[in-house]
């Protein structure tokens, strides 16, 4: 039997909820594939709670875009029912784990972000997106905190880790700038307060990431380019292994209750 | 970290353990005293706790390896976030232990190292594979419903650290076992494929799931001293035993089939097993079971990768101190 994917009326404020819960779920899921591997059960533990956090943020977020689409979709057609060209999410989100230097500074990167856009949603004209940021706000700082922590003592640790730690820095920075960039959807929605405009937050990310990156002794990259793509579904390679295991079961046993 | 701070040094007691202090202790432990990590204990007090609960502790951080296997494939999100809070429990569970092994005088980096070099046992259980999304359910139900039959005893273990920690830890396995039965009666409520699944599943851990209590009465060695210190109050048998007569109901309200043709049900009440093949459990042990090598390899992986993430929170801390104490002599 054929397993087809959800068709999606992808109205501007479904398609933003669903970017938004598509981030979540998507680096709440390379989390979890620490559990049980990470370096210290402390970080185990520490890993599991915070893509706890982000697959919760990403079930209310995919609740609300099926209410506002007001078809027969719900979270788990969303998550398990989408192939890749469907999919929302950063670029950023979606690359593998590597190694800790190269997780942490994913999250310090998305973490940055997602303390001041969700702090900035609290005050959107939309009751439920509203409710949803001051909730994941609260959570996003503490991440927050976690990924500036071990960046610092990775930079200012020993000459490997500070290595590393720049490394992942160097290879990951290109896929920042698709945070701030806004398509006109978003605009209009942004217009009507619905949406805050991300680019009002680079500067205040930059600040942030600053302090972090200085106190770790290490460096931003001087370079512009960014790599975009993943809002319109033009993803990296790494993104459908990810969803061939996400979506195993539901692929394999479709339609069934479990 | 290290526990230098508590007072009792095994070598220590091997000089001072005569037999009025011996016989105090006792008469502590026949009133129901808790011993505490400062009390005076008998070095093989110590020395079987010291086993006992780090093996407890390797067993829960070995045990996420098995339903870790899940996380990423599992088939609703509700799912997915219950089972990663699952494991997550679990992985509390082990340190929680260690810090109550540590107060014995062990630190967590030794007891640690005896796992990965293989000299310290964890429970035979985790050496099985999980192959289905019904093994998570089964898991659940069975082998945490074997854990809290062995462990609820234990919250009145005479050793106040232990007792404590059991107290949290089976709260919380109470939960997972409830969870884990709630998937298996939606399985069983499910398809013909999925009833099928829960089955299997069934078929392949009912055994190794009665081999967790341990070997028999009769060859087993701990027992004797352990049941005088008041560690264990139960012998594998009464508590195996205890787990079949609960389980078989449960099974029953499945619909599910026990994998055990000869099972009767007694005058008593009682669900009589079948003899159980002892010679499966001592091949596991040995290191032969289906995931054992597996299970070594991924968690000595971890420690060996991890390895450069902790040096270099060593090294920050040294900084960070040697900075303090350079700006304080200024």
């Amino acid at each position: 039997m054929r397993v087809a994917n959800i068709q999606v009326s992808e109205t501007p404020v479904v398609l933003y909820a669903l970017r938004r819960a598509d981030d979540a779920l998507i680096l709440g899921h390379r989390l979890s594939e620490w559990c049980g591997h990470a370096p210290m059960l402390e970080e185990d533990m520490a890993l599991s709670n915070i893509a706890l956090d982000l697959i919760g943020q990403a079930r209310e977020l995919y609740t609300y875009a099926a209410k506002v689409e007001g078809k027969d979709n719900d979270e788990d057609r969303f998550a398990y029912l989408r192939d890749v060209r469907q999919y929302r999410n950063l670029l950023l989100v979606e690359q593998p784990n590597g190694d800790f230097a190269q997780t942490m500074v994913r999250q310090l990167f998305y973490s940055a972000f997602a303390d001041l856009y969700w702090r900035a949603m609290m005050t959107s004209r939309d009751a439920t997106l509203a409710a949803i940021a001051a909730k994941s706000e609260k959570e996003s700082a503490y991440h927050l905190r976690h990924a500036s922590e071990w960046i610092i003592r990775l930079g200012d640790g020993t000459d490997e880790s500070r290595a590393r730690a720049q490394g992942a820095i160097d290879h990951l920075w290109a896929f920042t700038g698709e945070m701030f960039a806004v398509d006109e959807g978003e605009r209009a929605l942004i217009h009507a307060d619905i949406a805050i405009d991300p680019g009002s937050l680079r500067g205040r990310w930059l600040t942030t990431l600053s302090a972090v990156i200085r106190e770790a002794t290490l460096d931003l990259p001087q370079t512009d380019w960014m790599q975009q793509g993943g809002r319109s579904g033009r993803h990296s390679e790494h993104l459908g292994h990810l969803l061939a295991e996400l979506q195993s079961m539901q692929r394999t046993f479709p339609g069934q209750t479990w | 970290m290290y526990t230098q701070a508590l007072n009792t040094a095994e070598a220590d007691d091997r000089g001072l353990e005569d037999a009025a202090k011996a016989a105090q202790f006792q008469a502590r432990i026949d009133a129901e005293e808790r011993i505490e990590p400062n009390d005076w204990m008998p070095a093989a007090y110590r020395k079987t706790l010291t086993r006992q609960i780090s093996q407890h502790a390797h067993s829960e951080i070995v045990g996420m390896l098995p339903e870790g296997n899940w996380i990423t494939r599992a088939p609703s999100l509700r799912r997915k976030a219950a089972l990663l809070a699952k494991v997550q429990d679990e992985c509390g569970h082990g340190l929680y232990l260690y810090a109550a092994a540590e107060t014995l005088g062990t630190s967590r980096e030794e007891l640690v190292d005896a796992m990965l070099t293989g000299k310290a046992k964890y429970s035979s259980i985790f050496n099985y594979p999980t192959l289905t999304w019904a093994d998570i359910g089964t898991i659940g139900w069975l082998v945490d419903g074997a854990a809290i039959m062995n462990q609820i005893p234990l919250c009145r273990c005479s050793y106040g650290p232990y007792a404590r920690a059991m107290i949290r830890v089976c709260k919380e396995e109470s939960f997972h076992q409830r969870q884990g039965y709630e998937i298996m009666l939606t399985l069983c409520r499910g398809s013909d494929e999925q009833k099928a699944m829960a089955q299997d599943a069934l078929n392949r851990w009912w055994w190794p799931v009665l081999m967790m209590f341990g070997p028999p009465d009769a060859t087993s060695q701990h027992s004797d001293t352990s049941t005088k210190w008041k560690i264990k109050r139960f012998s594998n048998d009464e508590l195996r035993q205890k787990f079949v007569d609960a389980t078989v109901p449960q099974a029953q309200y499945l619909g599910l089939t026990i994998p055990d043709p000869g099972m009767i049900q007694d005058a008593d009440g009682h669900w009589r097993y079948s003899e159980i093949d002892w010679s499966e459990f001592k091949q596991v042990l040995a290191g032969n079971g289906p995931c054992n090598r597996d299970r070594l390899a991924a968690r000595r992986k971890a420690h060996e990768e991890g390895a450069w993430v902790r040096e270099a929170a060593a090294a920050y801390a040294a900084k960070r101190a040697q900075r303090r104490t350079a700006q304080a002599a200024e």
